[in-house]
């Protein structure tokens, strides 16, 4: 597939991202030892990471959005595809797993803030450690200022109340600000955060956000925020993208993808988040099903349950087409309705 | 005016409540000493109402709907009050009353339906089963009431012999539903019913269930971390904080204006899909450990409001206006609650 114009197109009036993604697919074979079954995770994603800046991720179990952030993390390997950093392809530099160098730079944080930190060890112990091991600091006292800093950072205030803490003596939203502090310690240009608020408790996952929002502020952050919260998602990001069944089926900036949804699956998304004050949902009601990820047949995945489907979309899954410059979606609606000139697949930087 | 147990009910409640909860209070026996997961909460809810219960992990709500069915594990133990339904008190009843009492009265619909099903059983048997355990049927007639529960609740009846496995999450969701309704009770107790299933499919099973209750008439008590479920479709909604309810309203009277804290904190934690990006800040702090729970309003460690008398005073769940009943101080003309009352009966 050609190279998307809008991976480029970036919100962020054209500086170079810090991480761009390209053609990235990740197949699971399954069926046992002899299984020739391949179940497709994610397909052909394409997408940039920038500097002070959250993309947000948006979409269903099993949409593919956590073996996205997964393989950017390389805790996976890729089926095909690329990933590059400062330019550089990472899958080709260093094949065989990610570098120091690399996790230096990428840090992931992970949804259960219970079973992501070792319950035998201080929280200055966690922190601790990715200091040493990455060289970020010298000894003793450094090392101590420094804990004591990031401990600031996350707003685990005041530090020498939380040092000598267990994980099992912090709640749930202080042991997920630890989880952020710990990623911090290396001081990565990129976070991946993997449904970081979804296991909180309601009034205190504002505060994570806020947080997010002020590491990519004050630290330049580049983060790819993986959620199936739409409206945080709105909250906290600059660029969106939809994923449904392992495809980024709609992206833009943010406020266009959410005020002017193209792709019939966001738009479904958007009318079954609850909204009280709105008023009473709006929600239309929809074909359910789930999609197959196995081995699919080249047609758009969700033909199946899209209230205006045609007969092309149960043969071809359609190109990436601008909505709008920095608006894209892959839906054979945009491209028909606004004629083939729309479509801006071939146009290559 | 203070509130007694009996007026927390509904302004538009003509007939007798179906359930009354009274004063109910339920300890946790752990080594450390008794831990008070519910203390002293009351309410009621009328035939045909839909009633929610909104809390944060801890806050008790779920621990409310296993007392009111009385299938709450050990160590829990109910130390107080009283649980009524149709006027008869369900901590009286016998093991056999209390068989015909669950699923025939009160049914339940709890959070993971993956685990509520029983694997090497087909859907068809777990239906039939529990009306034959109920009802003095032909098993050909059970199968043939599982085939129409089924329908009902939107599962294709072609699936009556699959097992829970071959079904996804949302489809054995509204088989629990099923089960749940096949005894046709007044009452299904909901605890988090649509937490781990994807936003759409939440939504659909929701208005599923709007649908059944519109038809079938029976109430609800819908338990939910996520106030935004409620306000939509709950009559009225209680808000429970560490073992308390500090806020019980009608819910458009609960959107509009949130009296307490908490709950006006609840209300901005939710961003909104439309409208100006806004800067919300949650509620700062975490909810309280309950083996020690803070002393006077349970909330005033997290309360930008706090007055120093909030700290050693409980407050009351007291009517501030009508129907819509607030246990905070700030509503009060002097803070008034349980340490007041124990001075004024040295005094008096």
């Amino acid at each position: 597939m050609a190279e998307p114009a809008a991976v480029q197109a970036s919100t962020n009036g054209g500086s170079p991202p810090v991480l761009e993604v390209r053609g990235l697919s990740k197949q699971f074979p399954i069926g046992g030892f002899f299984g020739r079954k391949q179940l497709h995770a994610l397909e052909d994603a394409w997408f940039s990471l920038h500097r002070g800046a959250i993309t947000a991720l948006v979409g269903e179990s099993g949409s593919g959005k956590s073996t996205a952030a997964r393989l950017v993390a390389r805790l996976l390997p890729p089926t095909s595809g690329e990933i590059l950093y400062a330019g550089i392809d990472v899958l080709q530099s260093e094949s065989r797993q990610a570098s120091r160098t690399y996790r230096s730079k990428v840090q992931m944080v992970f949804q259960d803030p219970f079973g992501s930190l070792n319950p035998v060890h201080t929280v200055g112990y966690h922190l601790e450690r990715p200091l040493r091991i990455h060289d970020k600091a010298g000894r003793g006292d450094e090392v101590r200022e420094r804990i004591d800093e990031l401990l600031q950072t996350v707003g685990l205030t005041p530090p020498r109340d939380f040092r000598e803490k267990y994980p099992h003596e912090l709640s749930g939203g202080q042991r997920q600000r630890v989880s952020f502090a710990r990623a911090l310690a290396v001081e990565p240009a990129i976070l991946l955060a993997d449904e970081p608020i979804s296991m909180l408790d309601v009034s205190i996952r504002m505060g994570i956000l806020n947080l997010m929002a002020r590491l990519k502020d004050e630290r330049g952050i580049a983060m790819l925020y993986i959620t199936h919260d739409i409206a945080s998602a709105r909250y906290v990001s600059d660029e969106t993208i939809v994923m449904y069944a392992g495809r980024m089926v709609e992206g833009g900036r943010t406020d266009a993808v959410i005020q002017g949804a193209a792709h019939p699956y966001t738009q479904l998304l958007l009318s079954a988040v609850p909204n009280p004050k709105a008023g009473p949902s709006t929600y239309a009601g929809g074909r359910s099903g789930l999609p197959s990820l196995i081995d699919p047949p080249d047609r758009c995945p969700f033909a199946a349950r899209c209230p205006r489907v045609m007969e092309i979309c149960e043969r071809q899954m359609p190109e990436r087409s601008q909505v709008t410059p920095d608006h894209w979606v892959r839906c054979h609606l945009n491209t028909t309705a606004n004629g083939p000139a729309a479509s801006v697949s071939s146009e290559r930087r | 005016m203070l509130a007694p147990a009996s007026a927390v009910s509904s302004a538009r409640a003509t007939g007798p409540p179906l359930l009354e909860v009274r004063d109910l209070q339920v300890d946790y026996l752990s080594p450390r000493g008794p831990v008070r997961a519910v203390d002293g909460i009351s309410f009621s809810i009328q035939p045909g109402e839909v009633f929610g219960l909104a809390g944060e992990s801890g806050s008790g709500k779920s621990t409310v709907a296993h007392a009111l069915i009385r299938i709450l594990p050990p160590p829990a133990v109910i130390s107080g009050g009283e649980v009524l339904v149709r006027g008869r008190s369900v901590f009286a009843l016998s093991d056999a009353e209390l068989e015909r009492f669950r699923w025939r009265e009160v049914a339940m619909v709890f959070q993971s339906a993956m685990n509520a099903l029983n694997p090497v059983m087909t859907i068809s048997d777990q239906i039939e089963d529990t009306i034959l355990a109920h009802e003095p049927v032909s098993k050909r007639m059970a199968r043939e009431r599982a085939a129409a529960l089924l329908e009902t609740v939107g599962i294709n009846s072609a699936r009556l012999d699959a097992y829970p496995h071959q079904l996804s999450g949302g489809m054995r969701q509204r088989a629990v539903i099923a089960i749940a309704l096949a005894l046709q009770p007044a009452l299904i107790v909901m605890d988090e019913p649509t937490t781990a299933l994807d936003v759409v499919v939440q939504q659909e099973i929701l208005h599923q269930i709007e649908a059944l209750r519109r038809e079938l008439g029976f109430s609800i008590l819908f338990i939910t971390h996520d106030l935004s479920l409620l306000v939509e479709r709950a009559d009225r909604i209680a808000i429970m904080y560490a073992g308390q309810i500090v806020e019980l309203a009608p819910s458009r009277d609960l959107l509009d204006d949130p009296l307490h804290p908490y709950t006006q904190g609840l209300m901005s934690s939710f961003p909104s899909l439309t409208g100006e990006r806004q800067h919300l800040t949650g509620i700062p702090g975490s909810p309280p450990h309950m083996l020690h729970p803070p002393s006077g309003c349970r909330f005033h460690p997290r309360c930008a409001r706090v007055q120093p008398s909030h700290r050693r005073i409980v407050p009351r769940l007291r009517e501030a206006k009508p129907g819509h009943f607030v246990a905070c101080h700030l509503y009060a003309a002097e803070p008034s609650g349980r340490e007041a009352v124990r001075t004024g009966g040295r005094h008096g």
